[in-house]
């Protein structure tokens, strides 16, 4: 068995099946969903039920690379294991080399080439990850909320809002492209990123997961705020529709 | 030439270096920061050449982020202290770090420990220590006045007292010296001859 062989090879018709496949592997994964705000991003993550007996504190799909940055992911989650370690080590040996953080932009790009590397070597295949990537831009260019996204392609792109993983991944990014303002306040933006959120999973704070990420801080919401937030959505949309909750007809 | 000094109490420990940067006869600078800050609460005060010390402290300082952000918790003096003397002794046959350090930290099951390392890579955990013709000096007035859990106050004026005999009685003048505290607060700058910041 020779190592030497590439996988990911072109099709006569110029598609690379083992990235498309990747993908695939992406959109199987649970949605995680990325909203930037005027001074905060925030990142929330659908939580698939668990088996009864497994402990949920160990399933953790936002995390932290470094200090200032905070990844969310959708696809394998092994793959995603050893990516992150990728960017965490490069992430201090950056700080090491350059005596600086390195920039969103720089992580972003790094992420992006390394899942690149993988569609290009021999014995290897892509993997199966799409990212979001939450954080500051430097001091010099305006210190802005920034949110960055990369795919099994190696491509990394800045958004204002993304969705990646989910069957419904499509639609959810109409649902974000309608809902989106300019300058959203923090409270806003998390409004936004639940409510979308609330398209694909069943109501309720212990199936989603939020983390505000601000320019000094990144927090994870409590079950109990986050519980606020989806029933002040809910009560909002049962008014739109029309009915009142909790207040039982008159005959 | 370096001086670096460590002394533990009840509640934390304290590390002092002087803030001498030179060579053979040469003075560099007056303001150099020798006691290393590794994590939140932990200090590495080393002595020997500049390059060594730099490469040595900021590589072991990474790794304790690096660690601390896989893992999501803090690594225990006794860890950070095991892998700097594994470091220095897996460098000491390829390309050797020639610093011997003072490994000062807090953590919440030991309080304050400090840890003594020589550039051969031995190490010993220690109430008390002083890198460099210091020992000389001040080794006997730690063994007189160091007690079991003395406080914070106590041990300042103990090494204060240590600086003064080397100033008073050591050849190499050391006019500026660094002193930091780490306690369950984190690391703290008490005292310094010098401002390490450069002026430029």
């Amino acid at each position: 068995m020779s190592y030497d062989r590439a996988i990911t090879v072109f099709s006569p018709d110029g598609h690379l099946f083992q990235v498309e496949y990747a993908m695939e592997a992406v959109r199987r994964g649970s949605t995680a969903i990325g909203v930037r705000g005027v001074d905060c991003v925030v990142l929330a993550v659908e939580r698939r039920a668990l088996a009864k007996l497994q402990d949920p504190r160990t399933i953790r799909k936002i995390v932290k690379v470094d200090s200032r940055c905070t990844l969310a992911f959708a696809g394998l989650t092994a793959d995603a294991r050893v990516l992150i370690q990728k960017a965490r080590v490069e992430a201090q040996s950056y700080r090491l080399t350059c005596e600086d953080a390195p920039s969103m932009e720089y992580l972003a790009r790094y992420i992006a080439r390394t899942q690149q590397k993988y569609t290009q070597r021999g014995g290897v295949r892509p993997f199966g990850i799409a990212t979001l990537l939450a954080g500051f831009s430097d001091d010099e260019t305006g210190g802005k909320p920034v949110l960055y996204q990369t795919d099994p392609a190696g491509t990394h792109s800045s958004w204002k809002a993304q969705v990646i993983g989910g069957r419904n991944a499509k639609s959810l990014r109409e649902f974000l492209e309608k809902g989106y303002e300019e300058s959203m306040a923090e409270t806003a933006a998390v409004k936004l990123a639940v409510q979308a959120l609330l398209e694909v999973v069943d109501s309720g704070a212990k199936n989603m997961e939020v983390c505000v990420v601000r320019k000094n801080e990144t927090i994870f919401m409590e079950e109990s705020a986050l519980d606020e937030v989806v029933k002040q959505i809910e009560v909002e949309a049962g008014d739109k529709k029309g009915t009142t909750p909790a207040v039982a007809p008159v005959v | 030439m370096d001086t670096v000094l460590g002394i533990s109490f009840d509640g934390g420990v304290i590390v002092a270096a002087d803030q001498t940067n030179a060579r053979s006869i040469l003075i560099y600078q007056h303001h150099l920061d020798k006691v290393a800050p590794l994590t939140s609460h932990s200090v590495l005060g080393c002595s020997g050449p500049n390059a060594d010390f730099v490469n040595f402290s900021e590589y072991v300082a990474k790794n304790m982020a690096l660690y601390e952000v896989t893992n999501d918790m803090k690594l225990s003096t006794n860890a950070q202290a095991n892998f700097c003397r594994g470091t220095l002794a897996q460098a000491l046959r390829k390309g050797p770090y020639q610093v011997n350090v003072l490994l000062g930290g807090w953590d919440e099951t030991t309080g304050g420990t400090l840890y003594f390392m020589d550039y051969l890579a031995a190490m010993q955990k220690v109430n008390f220590g002083a890198q460099g013709y210091a020992s000389n000096f001040c080794l006997s007035i730690f063994d007189k006045e160091w007690k079991a859990n003395m406080t914070e106050e106590e041990a300042l004026l103990v090494i204060d007292h240590c600086i003064s005999e080397l100033q008073e009685r050591f050849l190499i003048s050391q006019p500026n010296f660094m002193v930091k505290v780490v306690n369950k607060q984190g690391v703290r700058v008490v005292k310094q001859g010098a401002d390490p910041v450069e002026n430029s």
